[in-house]
């Protein structure tokens, strides 16, 4: 099978062009030694079934950042028939660098003008016949947005693979890498020749929606207004949407696999029904919030504010070792956890991206805080309640920003923040659901086995062994609460609650319904027994504990998968274990000493 | 004639890039973004609290930081 990279430049519409060439069928590929995804879609060119790889957008083959070393490791490792370069029109007369260096590997390849449709509005005009002739290389003019000049470039990389080619060895590449050449002077000759260009030219329509939405005063404030919207949009659309998924789960579970299980042994229902079938619903639970957020994010991320945001936010956030486009992901982490670790791909440093998908799970999602709205309710008047919510709230950032502090210098961020604003840009609508529908299947195709089997280890833990009554001090979650009672007692968290909390390890959503299970009881009979049993500090102790530590499975699913490392999901897990527990003993034995 | 570096233009005045002071791969990443020495650079805008300045070079606007802006000396 022929094999062809795509590559080009960050924002130049390369993944676009993917994106309409591979439609809904790309999947993301395993290439050895290389941590980041790397999607690739197998197509039929000119009879042969070929596979085209996008490579992460780079600015030099020669270049320190990680993705261009993603990229020279790929070429220098795997045989590549055809490269497909993308450069966006408008800025050729510094991209053809680009082109320039892969001639040079001599390796074949085509060229791909993206954008010809902006740069034709803004008075750009390229002779792309006299530029192939010079480069010795196919040119093509095209637009991945609308789809023009697409199918001729397809035709053209099928004849182009069709030649012979004599291509070099990966090895070859891997020594020419080494080689630098002065590739400057061919470029201003061949752009000189073969592209006119009004001198300084800018969008009068970005450069007027900038001077408003990156306005000395007003752009904060609008960066903020925007995030609440969206915020607000993401998660009041998304819940109703997760309770219909709930709630066909559930007539499901009763009008089918509970007759149907009717007659089988307690304990397989309990596996199939409690274990598997429950693991499932704690998938599915995530779907509309994943697709919803990314369909917010790609209009977010390709309309190009998601670098206006860092413009905006980056004097706070390079304090912290972080840029401004993590602290989008952060304010997102507050409604779900799991698109945030997902969007920070964005961040093209690994060290970067490490440290913010660390501190993520320390924002206190919406799932954390209906267990803080219950136990408030239960232990604390109405009075106080709203500023225990708001005391937690400032926990949540001060772990947030603790972590980075004291992590920035394992995670060193190798990229310097030079970042392009590119013009506005609506994306198609095309664009934004292809987004949705692959985050959602990456999500299902790395997470799920993984939260599934997390399900079904927590059911097992508090039903077994046979025979005793579940969510008892009995059962093995019984006996690892109470081997771990020396730990948890000076932080003031009984066996009871030290059961609620190895549930929370599923989801902070199961809490409420753990503690019913475990007080054997519901609604207003559950909290007036817990307000018995329980004090303020107790409780405030409970709350902070899990307020810190492990999210939820599906967060350290996406953690291991995102990160690709097992050493960073157990380090994070860890590290917030740790953290939670420090700081529910700083507070429970400050609190008792101080005589509360 | 007056050189300086470029974090000290006001915003909306133009000034040419005279050198760059940087390691390789920061001169590397600001040649590809196509900061080079002769070319026009303009000072759109900076952002509040010493946040970065926001650069126009030909076609291509860019935001950098003042300690990566302080290593590239303008005339102007």
């Amino acid at each position: 099978m022929k094999r062809i990279a795509l590559l080009g430049m960050p924002n130049t519409g390369k993944s676009t062009l993917f994106n309409r060439i591979s439609g809904a069928s790309a999947r993301v590929g395993n290439w050895p030694g290389i941590t980041v995804d790397l999607m690739s879609v197998k197509i039929l060119l000119g009879g042969h079934i070929a596979e085209l790889v996008d490579l992460p957008g780079l600015y030099d083959l020669h270049g320190f950042s990680d993705d261009e070393q993603v990229v020279r490791h790929f070429l220098s490792r795997n045989p590549v028939d055809l490269v497909m370069i993308v450069l966006n029109s408008s800025q050729i007369d510094r991209q053809l660098s680009l082109a320039l260096q892969i001639r040079a590997l001599g390796l074949p390849a085509i060229l791909m003008l993206n954008m010809s449709d902006e740069a034709r509005r803004s008075g750009i005009t390229i002779d792309a016949a006299a530029m192939a002739q010079q480069l010795h290389m196919p040119v093509l003019q095209i637009s991945a947005k609308y789809g023009n000049g697409c199918p001729e470039a397809l035709k053209l990389a099928a004849r182009t693979l069709e030649q012979p080619h004599s291509h070099p060895a990966p090895e070859e590449i891997n020594a020419l890498l080494q080689a630098d050449s002065a590739i400057e002077h061919e470029m201003e000759a061949i752009i000189k020749s073969t592209v006119a260009m009004p001198a300084q030219l800018t969008d009068q329509v970005t450069t007027r929606i900038d001077q408003v939405l990156l306005h000395p005063w007003l752009g904060l404030p609008l960066f903020f207004a925007a995030m609440y919207l969206l915020f607000q949009f993401i998660f009041t659309v998304g819940k109703p949407l997760q309770d219909v998924i709930a709630w066909l789960l559930q007539i499901l579970r009763t009008d089918l696999l509970d007759p149907l299980l009717a007659t089988a042994p307690t304990w397989l229902q309990g596996l199939l029904l409690d274990g598997i079938y429950n693991g499932v619903g704690t998938v599915a639970a995530f779907i509309p919030i994943i697709v919803l957020f990314f369909l917010i994010m790609t209009m977010v991320e390709d309309s190009g504010y998601l670098s206006r945001a860092a413009f905006l936010m980056d004097a706070l956030m390079s304090k912290m070792g972080l840029d401004g486009r993590g602290f989008v992901m952060m304010l997102m982490g507050f409604g779900c956890n799991v698109p945030a670790l997902m969007g920070t791909r964005v961040m093209r440093s690994r060290g970067m991206r490490l440290l913010t998908m660390l501190v993520i799970p320390l924002s206190l999602c919406s799932a954390r805080l209906q267990v803080f709205l219950f136990i408030t309710a239960t232990l604390f008047t109405a009075q106080h309640a709203p500023l225990v919510l708001f005391s937690l709230y400032l926990v949540s950032f001060s772990t947030i920003f603790l972590t980075a502090m004291l992590y920035k210098g394992r995670f060193p961020n190798n990229e310097p923040f030079i970042l392009e604003l590119p013009p506005y840009r609506f994306p198609t609508p095309r664009q934004i659901w292809l987004r949705g529908w692959h985050e959602v299947r990456h999500f299902l195709n790395r997470a799920s086995k993984f939260i599934v089997i997390g399900v079904l280890l927590v059911w097992a833990l508090t039903n077994l062994p046979p025979g005793v009554a579940a969510a008892s001090s009995a059962t093995w979650a019984g006996h690892i609460g109470d081997f771990f009672a020396p730990v948890l007692n000076p932080i003031g968290i009984d066996s009871q609650l030290a059961l609620a909390l190895i549930f929370g390890f599923v989801a902070k959503e199961i809490v409420i319904g753990a503690l019913a299970v475990i007080y054997g009881l519901q609604g207003d009979a559950l909290m007036h027994v817990m307000a018995q049993r329980l004090d303020w500090v107790q409780g405030m102790s409970f709350m902070l504990f899990t307020l810190i530590y492990t999210p939820c499975l599906s967060t350290i699913a996406t953690l291991k998968a995102e990160s690709k490392s097992m050493g960073f999901t157990l380090l994070s897990i860890a590290w917030s274990l740790g953290l939670a527990w420090v700081v529910s003993f700083i507070f429970y034995q400050s609190a008792r000493a101080l005589g509360f | 004639m007056n050189m300086t570096s470029l974090t000290s233009l006001h915003p909306g005045q133009n000034a040419t890039i005279h050198a760059i002071h940087a390691e390789d791969s920061l001169f590397q990443r600001l040649a590809a973004l196509g900061f080079r020495i002769g070319k026009k650079i303009e000072l759109v805008r900076r952002a509040s609290f010493n946040g970065p300045v926001h650069v126009r070079i030909g076609t291509t606007d860019i935001i950098l930081r003042l300690s990566e802006a302080r290593r590239i000396q303008i005339t102007h």
